[in-house]
């Protein structure tokens, strides 16, 4: 692409965006363009060689982030973006491989990936966008949505619970977990930076309205969702994750909850497989 | 009563799905089938239905859950495309081998990668062999016409084999067309009520599903199968005639359009086919002899009957809109195959079109029987095989 002339003004993530690709998709009041903005933040903070990155993304509105993104990157198929990028990992061990990806592709239709990868603390960084519902096709009910919220499928409110991320990641073995809202984008480059120069399996949860799909049809507007996450939200570094569950009448905990060392799978793997 | 309604051909599933009133629906939403389940679940929250919905975490546990009510006793429907399809396949299998009479639309959407939304038929082609009945439409009324037909001929008791309705994603899945929505009672009464084979809940008489098969009895469940999908040529005949004697609109195995004293038609699958009947008759006003071969069942498919309505003719175009790399597209194999027999063969040659939605306008079909007019007079077939509308062809 043609290098931006001197008087032009450039943007300051230009760099890592590929502008041919634009407009994006996201609609107005979505988060997720945000929280894409916070992550190439925190890749040029981490003043590492952009070579060193490759983005994977699963199917649904954040999986266009693979698309937009000026690194070696993938758009997989639903649910997949972390045996893609465990396979990059084991690969080539040198790159920070992150999962750009949200609650339906990550949870529920790829859920057996999330607890193994975790597991096995394979050494990427997984970021969650939870919308709290399938926004690309429509809104429907989500293993995020909580209960009794309104959804495509539950026209009536949804009578499953949705999941605890962070207990789910603590609990299969991530050694790096967070929550974050998009309107926290500074605490979100933040935690970005330090999932990326983690070792091991770091897992990031941000939430992020999606006012087409589910603030519509749970009567809440754009503007009051970002409020919600303003106003209900409390940051307490190192709760409880048992405590994480997402209820604004009670408020949303926020904060770093994990963040401790265990060995790698390709450091084990040099331990226990390799020829001596 | 029944009314004519102007409705997507997403919609129109829906309301046949109302209709039919299933035991249990599993499911998972994938663009473009999604409106299909969407309309549905309002259906069931608004009481309209008595259906048990599930909403499933992936397409795989759809499909399992569906084996798993129909194995239960009950009448078992879904809906799904393209990689939804492809994450189902395992169980695909495992439905048709289980003789489990589940009724699946599915919208036909291309098979990533790259990830593309729109119509081809790869999906349900490369699941041609998996022992489902394939019924192809090329419009909504005939969707919503083979989806009222569907759990009649998958439940004939020498049938027992699952059904999968196809129509093109968005072309069709989310266009508005007119439709004759017929009389809820009619329709209800039309397909009757469920009759189960081997319940697993009536524990008064166990029965085990799936168990393992080696060398003793393998090869005979399959040959069973085989039978079962032979015998489902005669049901959808069948069960196409009663629908025709109830309703007024009238099936076959396939559509012959002005074939009679046709020397070059064109076959092909679905939506495309509404297309190449208005150039027929366009060239048709000009005295030219063309006509259509539309497949509808091409699970099981009708060799015999389409060498005979072949007869006259002097050449065949074969479009397909899916790919099998490496060999001829899988309609334009079957056409061949169903030719070989036949006494006097017409020319035949294959066509690859519209793979990822890319359209096939009027004069594109124009295009096809002008080049297969001039195949005919040189009597020579100049490519086999080809791509239409393709750069760096």
């Amino acid at each position: 692409m043609a290098k931006a002339k001197a008087n032009q003004k450039v943007h300051p993530l230009e760099e890592l965006i590929r502008t041919e690709r634009l407009p994006h998709i996201w609609c107005s009041g979505c988060g997720v363009g945000t929280v894409f903005s916070a992550c190439l933040a925190a890749i040029q903070e981490t003043g590492i060689d952009h070579k060193k990155f490759s983005m994977v993304s699963g199917i649904g509105c954040s999986g266009r982030g693979a698309g937009y993104v000026k690194l070696d990157s993938f758009h997989t198929t639903h649910g997949r973006s972390i045996p893609f990028a465990t396979g990059i990992k084991m690969a080539n061990p040198s790159l920070n491989v992150i999962v750009f990806s949200g609650d339906g592709d990550l949870f529920a239709i790829g859920g057996n990936h999330f607890i193994h990868a975790a597991r096995r603390n394979m050494d990427i960084t997984v970021i969650c966008i939870n919308n709290f519902i399938y926004g690309m096709t429509g809104g429907q009910v989500a293993a995020t949505t909580p209960h009794m919220d309104r959804s495509a499928t539950t026209p009536y409110g949804n009578p499953e619970m949705p999941f605890n991320l962070p207990l789910m990641a603590y609990a299969s073995g991530a050694t790096y977990v967070a929550r974050w809202t998009m309107i926290h984008s500074r605490d979100l480059t933040d935690s970005f930076v330090e999932a990326i120069n983690h070792r091991g399996f770091s897992f990031i949860e941000v939430l992020s309205p999606c006012p087409i799909n589910y603030g519509r049809r749970n009567k809440i507007k754009s503007l009051d969702m970002l409020k919600l996450f303003a106003d209900n939200t409390i940051i307490k570094n190192n709760a409880d994750p048992a405590e994480l569950d997402i209820d604004f009448k009670k408020g949303v905990v926020l904060g770093k909850f994990v963040d401790i060392d265990k060995p790698t799978p390709d450091e084990n793997y040099e331990k226990v497989c390799m020829m001596r | 009563m029944s009314k004519v309604l102007a409705i997507t051909g997403a919609g129109a599933m829906s309301e046949g799905m109302r209709q039919i009133n299933p035991d249990v629906v599993p499911a998972f939403p994938i663009t473009p089938s999604t409106q299909v389940i969407e309309d549905f679940s309002q259906f069931v929250a608004d009481g309209k239905v008595d259906t048990e919905m599930i909403t499933v975490e992936s397409e795989h546990s759809a499909m399992s859950a569906c084996i798993g009510a129909a194995a239960a006793g009950g009448r078992v429907m879904t809906a799904t495309s393209s990689a939804g399809m492809a994450l189902m396949w395992e169980m695909l299998y495992i439905a048709s081998s289980m003789r489990q009479p589940v009724v699946m639309t599915l919208i036909n959407r291309a098979l990533s990668a790259p990830i593309n939304i729109h119509a081809d038929h790869s999906d349900s082609m490369g699941a041609r062999d998996a022992g489902w009945i394939q019924l192809y439409a090329e419009n909504n009324q005939e969707a919503y016409d083979n989806l009222i037909m569907a759990p009649k001929i998958a439940e004939k008791m020498d049938v027992r084999l699952p059904v999968m309705v196809c129509m093109d994603g968005f072309i069709i899945s989310h266009c508005v067309q007119t439709m004759q929505l017929e009389d809820d009672d009619k329709v209800k009464k039309f397909i009757g009520g469920f009759e189960s084979t081997y319940p697993v809940l009536d524990t008064e008489n166990p029965s085990t599903w799936g168990a393992l098969d080696l060398q003793d009895y393998y090869i005979e469940h399959k040959r069973a199968q085989h039978i079962a999908m032979k015998n489902a040529k005669d049901a959808i005949k069948k069960v196409s005639e009663e629908f025709a004697d109830i309703f007024g609109r009238k099936y076959e195995l396939f559509e012959s359009y002005r074939i009679d004293d046709a020397e070059r038609v064109i076959i092909a699958i679905n939506s495309v086919c509404g297309e190449i009947k208005e150039v027929i008759d366009e060239r048709r006003e000009a005295g030219d002899k063309v006509g259509l071969l539309k497949i509808r069942s091409f699970r099981p498919f009708p060799y015999e009957e389409i060498a005979a309505a072949l007869e006259r003719v002097k050449i065949v175009t074969v479009l397909d809109r899916s790919e099998s790399m490496g060999a001829y597209g899988p309609l334009f194999t079957e056409i061949r195959t169903a030719l070989f027999d036949a006494p006097e063969k017409p020319m035949v040659y294959n066509r690859i079109f519209g793979l990822g939605g890319r359209e096939l306008f009027m004069s594109d079909i124009h295009d096809i029987f002008e080049e297969n007019k001039t195949y005919l007079e040189t009597g020579k077939v100049e490519k086999m095989f080809d791509y239409l509308k393709v750069r760096g062809g």
